[in-house]
């Protein structure tokens, strides 16, 4: 089977971002980068499902150098290869996913996994833009996937519960946490990782569709009351909720 | 102009972001002088559509057929295309639901719309709408417009409100799409709800609990106080990795993002990727022992005391108050 996954390098959650020079993005100076949290489940699951049915993972990103970096990382989980769509200019969700169902589908595989979203921009757009560019059917924020032969039974989780979705192959997935546990590289992994190689591609550019005008910092908000120090400012505080900031 | 606003029901009821998209719609619309025409999808349906009149939708689309009684991707991502190439609507509110986050992107590539998803403000300026959304886990925000001459615009659930009915009955019009078995590429045969307490994502209260907690046998407490109030149930990473509660109930970065009235937060820290799920709550109450803990930097109220002496003195006010004795 060929899986093909698509992976981010994005800046860790810890990150005390700061909105750089051009006012419209992330200031690079000091972020400390990772893969994706939601795609780790993705190339977990590419990885099962290579261990099931056999065939070849490979893993593709979309940016600048430094995206070898997850490149590296996935490789290290046991993806086989990898590919990165060199490409450092701002582009859409609609401009990313024209890129990578591009690549993907040279790649001829029956399944293309992603993370739910990327913990950067949650846009939660690409995989869906690019199931409908191949004219495939998706199924996202996947916490259980079953396939046998062709046909894939998913569950997915809903607002209040879950959906159990059924569809064949060739098939986008979204990973949602919960749908497996994540290895760990092992030493044997990462080191081979640093000497498998990482193909280049140039990705064609793309007319975006979406404008980010200006990115800052969320207004901070004014320091709250501390009603008390045990249970006798509940009434205090029940009184406050009911009165103040009548929310009961 | 028109704008196309997707209302979501689910077993025949609206869900509440039906009413604010509409709703959200109407504001938009007023200013660029545009209509607002409901689309309502599902089967055996037709007789709640003109409810969305009463938010500010002029007419509502039904398209209402027995396949159509379980969601599925491509089927409905179909009809919403149809319908706003029909009603040459060039722009579409959708919420930021599952069902919302799943329709866009196909819809989208249809329509070559570019999408502003996750909307937590907009506006309209100089006749085109601007919408500010969090990123980064909330971390920061941007202001962004969509190029395209159709736009897309994806609202955050609970943010936007509805507020009440102003009686208004919209017009409502049956319209038929043809739907094929090949349009049913991936197809719901299943659902499972949990029945009692709302949604996180849904709630206006929410009742969340951390490793302040100390156990998943004391979480009775929270389930109590969540009860008392009619809220949901909500929980930091570190007791849903211990496996005392069900990942559902996750509020944070890897968890879900929610944006309720008001925030209870009893045992936790206030860890920033807890935070990024749950920092655009109205109103923010935290409970916890370490005066010191992040959680009080946005909490609106909080008692530095210890959870299991103010949980129950909670639970038995908000009762009293409510009348639930």
């Amino acid at each position: 089977m060929n899986i093909v996954v698509c992976v981010n390098h994005v800046p860790d959650t810890e990150t005390k971002v700061k909105v750089g020079p051009d006012g419209k993005s992330i200031d690079k100076a000091g972020v400390n980068w990772m893969l994706g949290p939601y795609d780790e489940f993705a190339v977990e699951e590419a990885l099962r499902l290579k261990e099931r049915a056999g065939g070849q993972v490979t893993a593709i990103s979309l940016g600048g150098d430094t995206h070898k970096e997850t490149l590296r990382k996935a490789l290290a989980m046991g993806v086989d290869k990898a590919v990165l769509l060199k490409d450092d200019s701002v582009r859409d969700s609609f401009s990313v996913s024209k890129a990578l169902a591009e690549a993907a589908q040279s790649l001829n595989p029956e399944i293309i996994l992603f993370g739910k979203q990327s913990i950067d921009y949650h846009n939660e757009q690409v995989p869906g833009m690019i199931a409908e560019i191949l004219g495939w059917p998706s199924v996202s924020v996947v916490v259980k996937m079953d396939i046998q032969g062709t046909k894939v039974v998913c569950e997915r989780e809903i607002e209040g519960g879950h959906e159990v979705v059924e569809t064949t192959l060739p098939v986008v997935i979204s990973a949602q946490k919960g749908l497996n546990e994540p290895r760990y590289p092992s030493l044997k992994g990462i080191m081979g990782a640093k000497t498998k190689p990482i193909e280049e591609k140039q990705p064609a550019a793309v007319q975006n569709r979406v404008e980010v005008l200006d990115m800052h910092k969320p207004d901070q908000k004014p320091p709250g009351k501390i009603v008390g120090t045990d249970a006798t400012a509940v009434p205090e505080l029940v009184r406050l909720l009911h009165e103040e900031a009548k929310v009961i | 102009m028109k704008i196309l606003a997707f209302a979501e029901q689910r077993d025949g009821a609206f869900k509440q972001s039906a009413f604010e998209v509409t709703k959200a719609a109407s504001d938009a619309a007023g200013p660029l002088n545009a209509d607002v025409v409901g689309l309502l999808i599902g089967s055996g349906i037709g007789a709640i559509a003109s409810q969305l009149g009463g938010f500010g939708a002029s007419r509502v689309v039904v398209v209402d057929d027995p396949q159509l009684t379980h969601y599925s991707t491509t089927a409905y991502a179909k009809i919403v295309a149809e319908v706003a190439r029909k009603e040459q609507a060039t722009i579409l509110f959708l919420p930021a639901s599952q069902m919302g986050r799943d329709l866009a992107p196909r819809v989208a590539v249809k329509l070559e719309a570019g999408v502003a998803a996750d909307c937590t403000a907009l506006r309209v300026d100089k006749g085109e709408i601007i919408t500010s959304r969090p990123v980064y886990a909330g971390k920061a925000l941007t202001d962004v417009r969509v190029t395209s001459p159709t736009s897309i615009f994806k609202l955050r659930p609970n943010v936007f409100t509805a507020g009440s009915t102003n009686g208004t009955s919209a017009v409502v019009e049956k319209v038929t799409v043809t739907l094929t078995a090949d349009d049913f590429g991936a197809r719901v045969t299943k659902t499972a709800l949990a029945t009692g307490r709302p949604d996180v994502t849904e709630a206006a209260i929410i009742v969340s609990g951390g490793r302040g907690m100390k156990g998943a046998e004391h979480f009775h407490l929270v389930e109590e106080l969540a009860d008392a109030f009619g809220a949901a149930v909500g929980a930091s990473r570190a007791v849903v990795d211990a496996g005392w509660r069900p990942h559902d109930e996750q509020v944070g970065q890897t968890g879900k993002t929610v944006s309720p009235m008001l925030y209870v937060a009893c045992g936790i820290s206030g860890a920033v990727q807890h935070l990024a799920g749950m920092s655009t709550a109205k109103y923010i109450v935290a409970i916890n022992k370490d005066k010191d803990a992040p959680i009080f930097q946005i909490a609106d109220y909080g008692i530095v005391g210890d959870v299991f002496e103010v949980l129950p003195v909670l639970t038995g006010e908000v009762k009293k108050l409510l009348g639930k004795n």
